[in-house]
């Protein structure tokens, strides 16, 4: 059986700094998989690991059974494998439209019927024709994240990796994206590798879910162990009694 | 009833190349010595009004109010001088991101000097002890170590903790938090809030609370106001929120993903017209 995606033993390092040390991570055909953690912990750098973002120095990463090394990408790899970055402000091209932003990726693959394809990802992702000629300064942080999820899915990739996708939304908009999300894996059967430091967005969105801290997986369960308090490590429990917000009587006087 | 500060009307106003944008829309409000939440979406007002109270709106925009006092002073009608002097000593503001907001080539420590020699003739030797002071109190250990250290050299964390003693040193009554915690991770934004929590107690502060988190709100606060599109919609107790009246309060209560809800896919909310009115 082939996993969509399978890390082994991976470390990345910068100067003296292991930012990931040895961690492995199997992601099903299909699945949608979380990595929860605080800022630093890695889960950001093992999912720009596996774009070929950022080189390994160690370990073995694997797509579709088929091995990838350093951050070199053939083009076929990059028809699976698609990202959505976190920032909508800063992950689209600021002087260019929506239209030359959703061509480029169709150029660069050498696709034809560009115009059918534009039109059919605009209306995917929920947005009308009129917003083919805007520039990003035009659109709502939400219409943005949608360019860049439509831009993603344009190629028909069948592996999406989210780095926090909606962290930089406000709440109503959020939910409107992780439906969106939602909707688009449950019609074309993606695979998601999902970061994200809210554990109520990846129980949400996610099946299964590993927890980072320091560069390590410290802990691997289901969202249904989640929500049931079925957990083993103190520090994902420490998570979880902080993501249900601030009680006077139960605040840890510690640091 | 001695309210520290009592807005009425409150209106600011953004020329722009396409006509004037109203970014607050006639907001009224009084606060005593409680903690009191302002909650909304980007684009809600919710800084501005903030900002206007502080007297930090740029200087293109106009304010105006039927009244903006803060302990009887009138705030729009003071002297820049005065209100100088209030800033900082009688009404200070923590911003969001401690990555921005401390000065970058100032040590911590002298920073949160800088404050308290502004505000009150305090000597050398003195003004580095109550820095220092502060900096235990909001719980950083090392008080000494982290006094010489720049911005860049400490975590968010502490840089908020820093933030927080700088505004707190020369003693306010009244404390405007811009999305405190929001940049911060959730573990720490917990120890935060509860630094914040124990000396707005102890001090008797009002506490003005904004952020975009309805639930980090009102688990915070004693009272809040909801703002959509400049105006407050709803003003509920922080312990009624569950009961909540408008549809825009319910709606934001509901979009957000809880842990071991099973909704698919997430209610959205319904942005009616009306509610801009």
């Amino acid at each position: 059986m082939t996993e969509a995606v399978s890390v082994e033993n991976l470390s990345v390092v910068f100067d003296e700094f292991k930012a990931l040390d040895a961690v492995g991570v199997d992601v099903a055909k299909g699945e949608s998989f979380g990595l929860v953690g605080e800022s630093g912990s890695g889960k950001s750098t093992l999912l720009r690991a596996v774009a070929g973002l950022t080189a390994a120095s160690e370990g073995t990463i694997r797509v579709s059974g088929r091995e990838v090394r350093g951050t070199r990408r053939d083009k076929a790899f990059y028809r699976a494998v698609q990202m959505v970055f976190q920032d909508p402000y800063g992950s689209l091209h600021p002087r260019q439209t929506v239209d030359r932003q959703l061509m480029e990726p169709l150029a660069i693959h050498g696709i034809g019927d560009g115009e059918r394809r534009i039109l059919k990802a605009l209306d995917e992702v929920g947005l009308g024709s009129s917003f083919r000629f805007r520039y990003p300064h035009q659109l709502s942080g939400g219409q943005r994240q949608r360019i860049a999820i439509a831009r993603a899915l344009i190629l028909e990739p069948s592996i999406l990796l989210l780095d926090e996708p909606t962290s930089a939304l406000d709440a109503s908009v959020q939910a409107e994206v992780l439906n969106l999300l939602e909707e688009v894996r449950r019609d074309r059967g993606l695979t998601f590798i999902m970061v994200s430091h809210d554990l109520g967005v990846v129980t949400h969105m996610c099946e299964r879910l590993a927890v980072m801290q320091n560069g390590r997986v410290v802990e691997r369960l289901t969202s249904a162990d989640l929500v049931a308090g079925r957990i083993a490590e103190e520090y994902t429990r420490n998570l979880m009694v902080a993501s249900k917000g601030f009680r006077r009587e139960a605040v840890p006087q510690s640091a | 009833m001695s309210a520290l500060l009592t807005v009425e009307d409150l209106r600011v106003r953004f020329p722009t190349r396409t006509g004037v944008v109203e970014a607050v829309r006639g907001v009224s409000f009084t606060l005593g010595r409680e903690r009191l939440g302002i909650v909304g979406e980007s684009g809600s007002g919710k800084s501005q009004t903030g900002r206007a109270i502080m007297g930090l709106t740029p200087p293109h925009a106009e304010v105006t109010a039927k009244r903006l006092a803060f302990e009887g002073i009138d705030l729009l009608s003071a002297s820049p001088k005065l209100r100088r002097d209030l800033r900082g000593k009688r009404i200070a503001m923590i911003l969001q991101d401690p990555k921005y907001s401390l000065n970058p080539v100032m040590s911590i420590g002298r920073q949160i000097v800088e404050t308290l020699r502004r505000h009150e003739k305090v000597g050398r030797a003195e003004a580095r002890e109550r820095a220092l002071d502060m900096l235990s109190a909001v719980q950083i250990r090392d008080a000494s170590r982290v006094f010489d250290l720049y911005p860049h050299e400490v975590s968010g964390g502490m840089g908020q903790r820093a933030m927080i003693a700088m505004m707190l040193v020369a003693g306010p009554e009244l404390l405007i938090a811009d999305e405190p915690t929001s940049a911060l991770d959730v573990t720490v934004q917990l120890e935060v809030l509860a630094i914040l929590d124990k000396l707005v107690a102890e001090r008797g502060m009002g506490l003005i609370f904004v952020s975009h988190d309805l639930r980090l709100v009102s688990s915070f606060c004693d009272r809040v106001l909801v703002m959509y599109a400049g105006r407050i919609v709803e003003e509920i107790a922080a312990s009624e929120l569950g009961n909540a009246k408008h549809p825009y309060t319910r709606g934001l209560l509901n979009c957000m993903p809880v842990i071991g809800a099973d909704r698919h896919p997430l209610p959205v909310l319904d942005r009616k017209p009306e509610w801009a009115l």
